[in-house]
């Protein structure tokens, strides 16, 4: 997950589109929500939002 | 030894082509294993085979790579509903579920998938642009030392059109268009709106324009873009839906070409022929404008091809007719499946900086990059289904071929391995006589099951070619449309329009010549296609005409066959007369009532993984619904309704908790019931979650965009300006292991 958080900034800084930031982000929770939750506890959670 | 794989995945036509030392040692699209047409799921089975046929475990694969770059494109998804909002609500609900669970975190799937494959070492991994890969597919494997490269296509990272210079190793990129000004998506526009599907209908408009007038191109010109003399143009984009909506056409565009889309399957009208006819010569003159532009500034005589629009073999022979290079190289899988080929070789000479010799007729040994089956299996496969069938030699196959070929017999031929592409060239075939008149409408309808008025392409002998077509030069993929020399052609009667135009044979060879009197030629040369070149010889001699009809092994909306199973359930359950597997001979009319061939392999997942109830899963649900609960019941709402914890519905979350970590087995009916419900309650909970993110974020951010004047889509066309070009990114070679 660092490595696809340090992908993401380098990729702002590389494209210069620090204002996508905020939504980006937002985008890489719900996410990483997704892709952790299923091997969690919160599975039985997450997997009622998607 | 170096070991690069190439993968194209997650969006349509997935693939998988392993490069060994540089040399192309196999490559083969997923649909052709799982039998779903344009599969776009993970090329598993497709790796497995790269690897087989290499005799490689995954552990010795070097570098993995993948055909785009998946940050480039989340950019251009988000880019795009910022510039829409809000009017791409349901486009950004549509798109978005599928992007957080999995096209997002790449690199974790691809590592993922390597695990099952059974690697335990994972390779480097690689991300070369959409178009580099492209780009690379065309320019890589051409015989070419030097030569121009022009991709064409609907969409990768934000590139539609992109031009390349490439020189011995390198590939240099020159400009591109972007997104959403796009030739392929304003030809899928089209496509849709005649009634047939966006990535595999594209054909048949361009099968039917010849038969329609092109009445509507000057509407086309000047309503839906604004070209420019060097090819690059801007789409008036309120004639279209694809970039803010899930429609490809708008309520505008229904209107200026008189009515609502075609529904499918209903009857064609001559106002569709004349659509078809009209974007066809709209994109033969943008391409032509194109590569008139690459050649002026390039000065490259070579030109190289790629991207799903090259797959417009009338185009790319107008192209080719007119002369402006010297020689033109099409890669045989020029749309996305074979970005998985393009970048892996991308890798091997952009990453590697391994060196690159050129070679004739080309590196894509015939295309014939797939799996093959040897004699024992296809026997075995034979004698399971319980089919009557003799085992023949080369010579007397071919002569009992060509003779039931010459009586009017449709076969089905399936030898040596596949073919990596969407065409058949004489591996995975259905042959016939071009002769008779009513062979067109017999395969087409009684084999192909498919529409009457879509021609078929001929096999030729290369040394007899000039005999019959007035194309000179080699077209070994079919990937060239030609017209039959003038004296080979019949005039066409001037008052009959439209399909009526399918009963008047227009050659000698009807069945391969469009009604325009033009041809989709496959030249197969013994070097190239040895097998299908003795066949075709062995007609020619028996019959003295130098080709066959040659049209890909399935029926419509089926993947191309692959297994001797494949082949043998096609040839059953269609009006086949006899099969050539492999040196075996079936008769249609020898075979037993009782023949039965197994159904193909279910490669599906019978439902989403998370239902099935592992213990781990069941010990799971009951402890994290036990807290749920406990937390939720037996302390907030009493706490909200001014009480103390209720410790007994505590003590019950406790006991449910602890009984399904003991006995697993016994919460699996609960498991399943509360997976069913959730899954039902995603679908109402995905899009309230996406709405409120896109009503919350997207929209305020695209109204900040908009009052700041900057509009990604570049909306707004220049009627003073003399390109809509931009330069290409030079840093795409130094960066290809970046997913950006």
């Amino acid at each position: 997950m660092w490595e696809l958080l340090r992908d993401l900034w380098d990729f702002t800084k590389t494209r210069k589109k620090f204002w996508l930031l905020p939504l980006i982000l937002v985008m890489v929770l719900l996410g990483i929500l997704l892709v952790l939750g299923p091997n969690s506890a919160v599975a039985p959670f997450v997997y009622t939002l998607f | 030894m170096t070991v690069v794989l190439g993968v194209s995945a997650f969006y349509h036509d997935s693939a998988a082509a392993l490069l060994h030392d540089g040399e192309i040692v196999a490559a083969v699209q997923e649909e052709r294993f799982t039998r779903r047409k344009n599969d776009p799921s993970f090329p598993i089975h497709a790796v497995r085979h790269c690897l087989d046929a290499a005799g490689l475990h995954p552990d010795q694969v070097d570098h993995l790579a993948f055909y785009d770059k998946p940050l480039l494109k989340f950019e251009r998804l988000l880019e795009t509903h910022l510039a829409c909002a809000p009017r791409s609500l349901s486009a950004f609900v549509q798109a978005m579920p599928v992007w957080l669970k999995e096209k997002l975190f790449l690199k974790h799937l691809l590592r993922d998938h390597w695990r099952r494959l059974g690697g335990e070492r994972i390779p480097l991994l690689s991300f070369p642009a959409h178009h580099q890969s492209h780009a690379a597919s065309a320019f890589y494997p051409s015989p070419f030392e030097r030569a121009a490269v022009l991709c064409l296509d609907g969409v990768g990272e934000w590139a539609t059109t992109s031009a390349w210079c490439g020189a011995g190793r390198e590939l240099e990129p020159l400009w591109q268009q972007d997104f959403p000004h796009s030739l392929g998506l304003l030809y899928s526009a089209f496509t849709v709106y005649c009634g047939f599907r966006v990535n595999s209908g594209e054909y048949k408009l361009m099968g039917l324009a010849p038969y329609g007038e092109p009445r509507y191109r000057d509407r086309i010109l000047e309503e839906l873009l604004d070209l420019k003399d060097d090819g690059s143009f801007r789409l008036n984009l309120r004639y279209f839906d694809f970039a803010c909506g899930r429609r490809m056409t708008s309520e505008r565009f229904h209107h200026l070409f008189g009515g609502p889309p075609r529904r499918p399957e209903s009857e064609l009208e001559t106002r569709h022929m004349d659509l078809a006819a009209s974007i066809q010569a709209v994109t033969e003159e943008i391409i032509l404008r194109l590569a008139r532009t690459l050649r002026e500034e390039t000065g490259e005589r070579h030109l190289c091809l790629a991207g799903g629009v090259a797959l417009n073999c009338v185009a790319n022979g107008k192209l080719r007719a007119i002369g402006l290079f010297d020689e033109i190289w099409v890669q045989p899988a020029a749309g996305d499946a074979g970005g998985a080929l393009g970048a892996a070789l991308a890798v091997h000479h952009g990453r590697l900086g391994e060196s690159r010799t050129p070679r004739r007729p080309d590196a894509m040994t015939g295309a014939l990059l797939g799996p093959a089956y040897d004699e024992a299996t296809m026997e075995t496969a034979l004698r399971r289904a319980g089919a009557a069938f003799e085992r023949l030699s080369d010579d007397e196959l071919d002569n009992r071929v060509a003779e039931a070929l010459a009586a009017g017999k449709v076969v089905g031929w399936f030898q040596g391995r596949a073919e990596f592409g969407p065409r058949a060239l004489g591996d995975r075939s259905i042959l016939g006589d071009p002769r008779p008149a009513g062979m067109q409408s017999r395969i087409n309808q009684k084999i192909k099951f498919r529409e009457s008025f879509r021609p078929f392409a001929p096999a030729v002998l290369a040394k007899h070619q000039g005999d019959w077509f007035e194309m000179t030069e080699d077209s070994p993929y079919m990937l060239f449309v030609t017209r039959l020399r003038a004296d080979r052609l019949r005039p066409a009667p001037e008052e009959v329009q439209g399909l009526e135009r399918l009963r008047h044979p227009r050659s000698e060879v009807p069945a391969v010549t469009h009604v325009d009197g033009s041809a989709r030629v496959q030249t197969v040369r013994p070097d190239i296609h040895p097998r299908f070149h003795r066949l075709l010889s062995a007609f020619h001699a028996r019959t003295g005409c130098p080709m066959v009809v040659n049209t890909s092994f399935n029926v419509r909306g089926e993947p191309i066959v692959l297994t001797p199973e494949d082949a043998l359930r096609c040839f059953f359950k269609t009006d086949m007369d006899l099969l050539a597997l492999g040196p075996f001979l079936l008769e249609k009319t020898q075979q037993p009532n009782d023949v039965s061939i197994p159904a193909p392999p279910d490669t599906t997942e019978a439902s989403h993984p998370i239902l099935k109830a592992t213990p781990k899963r069941v010990r799971q649900f009951a402890v994290s619904t036990a807290v749920v609960a406990a937390i939720l019941f037996a302390f907030f709402f009493p706490w909200l309704a001014g009480k103390g914890p209720l410790w007994n519905v505590a003590a019950g979350c406790a006991a449910w908790g602890l009984w399904g970590l003991v006995f697993p087995r016994t919460l699996t009916r609960p498991y399943r019931a509360w997976m069913a419900f959730g899954q039902r309650l995603g679908r109402l909970t995905t899009p309230l979650l996406l709405g409120f993110v896109y009503f919350a974020l997207v929209t305020p951010m695209g109204l900040a965009l908009r009052l700041s004047g900057r509009d990604p889509l570049q909306r707004r066309t220049d009627p003073g300006a003399e390109s809509y070009r931009r330069p290409s990114d030079h840093h795409l070679n130094t960066r290809l292991e970046k997913p950006f």
